[in-house]
């Protein structure tokens, strides 16, 4: 017997970053294991709305498909998620798929995010390592250390906690919380710490970590469960800290 | 000729990055290609970790031994020089991503940790977890944003890598590339250029690889004149969630730290997995390999695999698929050292794996074939080097697990220097006219694409085109349906001249870029294809039941495929294997070796 259980989403198109979107539905049939990814790919191999017109694939970031490339966030049903992940069994129908709100849309569901890695030149998020030459081991590093820098190193730049910010918007131009922990991965770092004034200087200009509101947001969205939280307050204190030492240094 | 050379790097994974360092260290200008941004790169996957004869376990472990391993796991079919002085860089590769910060699982003592891996004895493979991969390319990402931010790299990303641009003598005087955004299609001279663009999954529909391992770079490129090697091995990984959209990869690192396959002996069991007694269930790689257990390399264990659900119709509840059980180990170190990977089944299959053992089966992961290279990474032709999964030159048959990120790094940072000092010395070009010429002739693609008003839908021709080839050219291989491959290959070229787009916009059109993507992988869907169907003996991917031995004699050489622009086809030709330092002797798995 043929299964007639269908899925049904709808999309927000918009051609170009200065067209006024609109919405189109597509109706799929269903089967088992189907994602928002899966079932982007399907539009593409049948580009057809619910009403039976004909339309464009839609156009929407994607890459490794197992939510460790950062590339398909998008909001899903109004919340901000990776596509690959968001499995259609467990999403309330219609599925509603909508780019990110405070990124430019460069088409329907891809959103321009390089702001993000521009912040993490602006606060030197690597270790000053002298050169790629042969120069020994590492620093030793306990275990502990290890297990707590790891979980930091996770994120995958989606931008998740940036779209959820309440203080993440123009007026503010505030850093958001993916930078913030890399900071404190890299200053945590013994050798990532010689650039730790630097980090926490960045840190106080415009838009930096005194715009956080406290709102928590960031880390309850966050796909990876990076404490960003704790990251912000100890960064916070790092900064305050930093910030008192100068006022006496003048 | 210039004092500060411009050389381009196409691909922005863990072998691009590498290169864009060294090249940066030695005072080159680099422009780096990209068609997402560099940190998205596929090398994010690489879950189990990388190889390095550290010996820090005490169990006399050497970089000869690391490099016999190799070899001998790659069937003795690669060129044994550059494998060996991979071997012995390797340690001082993990000490520099250590240096670089890479969150390297420890020991007590504070030392990194080593883990087992396919195909070998000992514990070689350092990890982060089971994201190694990601946290490899984060480091490099974070070097190569440092000489980003001091002007030393200039990055293109959602830039679409279309064709090299060769003077009249044939040397490449830079590429010609396309903004995924704008569709602008651009020239850009360089004095050398680096490929270093990974993989070829999608030519196999679904795949361990991501979305932008399509190939089309190297195939592009060995349409323009580049030897393709060694284009039959296809790496089936064993262990993989299928999945509708890919099939996601279950790293070796599971049975590394002791992860059991299994299948219940009685065909159809229906009883949930744990409550079928140990003297139920057939171990069979420990069965059948008691030396190596379950960490046989890789395409042992899929033939295993294959053969207990095809041979003995053992797959669970008749499907084909077997246990990966993890769950007689301690949650907490399941934890420490697997939590990435046991998330990835969590979160999309819904069971737990620390309390269910894991449905998998196999799923085509890797190429050890790609752009013919010398040892020094360079391409036949002149001002064109390759590095990483793109080129063929380091796993020969077979790539052992965790070879490939050090494969990776230690290809580009040969690639790297190599090109720096072709650069300076290279002589001016003669005129640059090519330049000009090669936009047109892409443009002209373009137009060609955008104007066709066939019936046929790329993305649909696409499906077909990967269920034929996993259904042919991956495990096990058979002369007839390789050669009718072949043939539908080829008509489905013809209908590729017939497609239709549904999308003829300007602007982000990403079924123009598709439809070009998806030509590359046509003609280099044949030359894998025409590889398997000559290569007459079994050698490690690469297994034909009509000749089940490996034939040294007849094959104990590298194929290499030209394209032949007025057949539209390729053209092979063979070329002996440098076996200078370790004699071929024969791969048993079963025995002591």
């Amino acid at each position: 017997m043929a299964n007639s259980k269908t899925v049904v989403f709808k999309i927000k198109r918009q051609p170009t970053p200065d067209a006024k979107p609109h919405w189109e539905e597509f109706e799929l049939p269903w089967h088992s294991g189907m994602n928002v990814i899966s079932s982007l790919m399907e539009i593409a191999a049948n580009p057809v709305t619910r009403d039976g017109k004909a339309t464009t694939p839609i156009t929407y970031d994607s890459n490794c498909l197992e939510e460790v490339c950062g590339s398909c966030a998008m909001l899903i049903n109004g919340r901000a998620r990776m596509a690959c992940s968001a499995l259609v069994d467990k999403l309330e129908q219609p599925i509603r798929l909508e780019p990110f709100s405070k990124f430019p849309v460069v088409r329907d569901l891809a959103v321009d995010r390089s702001v993000l890695f521009e912040d993490l030149k602006a606060v030197k998020a690597w270790v000053p390592i002298d050169g790629s030459y042969d120069l020994g081991p590492g620093p030793r590093i306990s275990m502990q250390e290890q297990e707590a820098a790891y979980p930091l190193s996770r994120c995958i730049s989606c931008c998740c906690c940036m779209e959820v910010c309440p203080q993440f918007n123009q007026d503010t131009g505030f850093v958001g919380a993916a930078a913030i922990s890399q900071v404190r991965l890299f200053n945590n770092h013994p050798t990532g710490a010689a650039l730790k004034r630097e980090r926490l200087a960045a840190l106080m200009e415009e838009g930096g970590i005194q715009e956080c509101g406290y709102a928590q947001n960031c880390v309850e969205i966050c796909p990876k469960d990076i404490p960003l939280t704790r990251s912000i307050a100890e960064v916070g204190g790092q900064v305050m800290k930093q910030a008192i030492g100068d006022l006496f240094r003048k | 000729m210039a004092t500060s050379p411009r050389v381009i790097v196409v691909g922005g994974g863990l072998a691009g990055l590498a290169a864009v360092i060294k090249i940066a260290e030695k005072g080159g200008n680099v422009d780096l290609f990209s068609v997402v941004p560099v940190k998205r790169s596929h090398s994010v996957c690489a879950q189990g970790g990388i190889n390095a004869a550290k010996n820090l376990k005490g169990e006399g472990d050497t970089t000869w031994q690391h490099f016999d391993d190799t070899v001998y796991g790659g069937d003795f079919l690669a060129n044994q020089p550059p494998i060996k002085d991979m071997c012995e860089a390797a340690p001082g590769i993990i000490d520099l991503l250590d240096r670089m910060g890479v969150p390297f699982n420890r020991t007590p003592e504070g030392l990194l940790d080593f883990r087992r891996f396919g195909g070998t004895l000992y514990h070689r493979t350092a990890f982060a977890g089971a994201t190694t991969g990601q946290q490899l390319l984060y480091a490099l990402d974070e070097q190569v944003r440092r000489y980003e931010s001091e002007g030393k790299v200039k990055k293109y990303e959602h830039w679409e890598f279309l064709s090299a641009v060769l003077d009249s003598n044939k040397v490449c005087r830079g590429i010609c590339a396309m903004d995924l955004r704008s569709m602008e299609v651009r020239t850009f001279p360089a004095d050398a250029v680096i490929m270093a663009t990974g993989g070829i999954g999608a030519i196999f529909g679904r795949s361990t690889n991501s979305v932008v391992c399509t190939g089309s770079a190297q195939s592009a490129l060995y349409q323009q004149g580049c030897y393709y090697a060694n284009g039959e091995f296809i790496q089936v990984h064993p262990t993989c969630i299928p999945g509708e959209d890919k099939l996601r990869l279950m790293s070796e690192s599971a049975r590394g730290e002791g992860g059991r396959v299994w299948v219940p002996k009685t065909p159809g069991d229906k009883r949930d997995a744990k409550s079928i007694p140990t003297s139920e269930r057939w171990y069979f790689l420990e069965e059948w390999y008691p030396k190596y257990g379950n960490l046989v390399p890789r395409d042992v264990a899929t033939r295993a695999i294959h053969k207990v659900v095809y041979e003995h119709n053992l797959g669970i509840d008749g499907k084909p698929m077997v246990y990966l059980d993890v769950t007689h180990i301690d949650r907490k170190t399941l934890d420490r050292k697997l939590e990435g990977i046991l998330e990835i089944y969590e979160k999309f299959v819904g069971d737990d794996p620390r309390d269910t053992p894991m449905k998998i089966f196999p799923g085509m992961h890797y190429t050890m074939g790609g752009l013919w290279v010398d040892f020094t990474q360079a391409t036949n032709i002149p001002g064109i080097y390759a590095a990483g999964e793109c080129e063929y030159q380091y796993h020969g048959a077979n790539r052992l697990g965790a070879n490939s990120l050090v494969s990776c790094i230690f290809g580009g940072f040969v690639a790297g220097p190599t090109a720096v000092n072709y650069a300076r010395n290279l002589k001016a070009a003669p005129g640059n006219g090519y330049f000009d010429a090669e936009r047109k002739r892409q443009e002209e693609n373009n137009a060609t694409l955008m104007k066709s008003d066939g019936t046929e839908n790329p993305f649909r021709l696409w499906r077909e085109l990967g269920d034929l080839m996993t259904k042919n050219c991956t495990v096990i291989r058979y002369n007839k349906n390789l050669q009718e491959t072949d043939a539908e290959l080829c008509k489905l070229l013809e209908r590729f001249q017939h497609i239709n787009l549904s999308d003829r916009s300007q602007w982000a059109n990403t079924s123009v870029v598709f439809a070009r993507q998806l030509y590359n992988m046509l003609q280099l869907a044949r030359v894998i294809t025409q590889g398997a169907k000559m290569r007459d003996e079994s050698r490690g991917a690469h297994y034909k039941p009509e000749f089940p031995e490996r034939d040294d004699k007849n094959w104990l050489k590298t194929t290499k495929a030209t394209f032949a622009p007025d057949a539209d086809e390729p053209k092979f030709e063979f070329e002996p294997v440098d076996i200078s330092l370790i004699p071929p002797r024969p791969r048993r798995y079963d025995a002591v070796k």
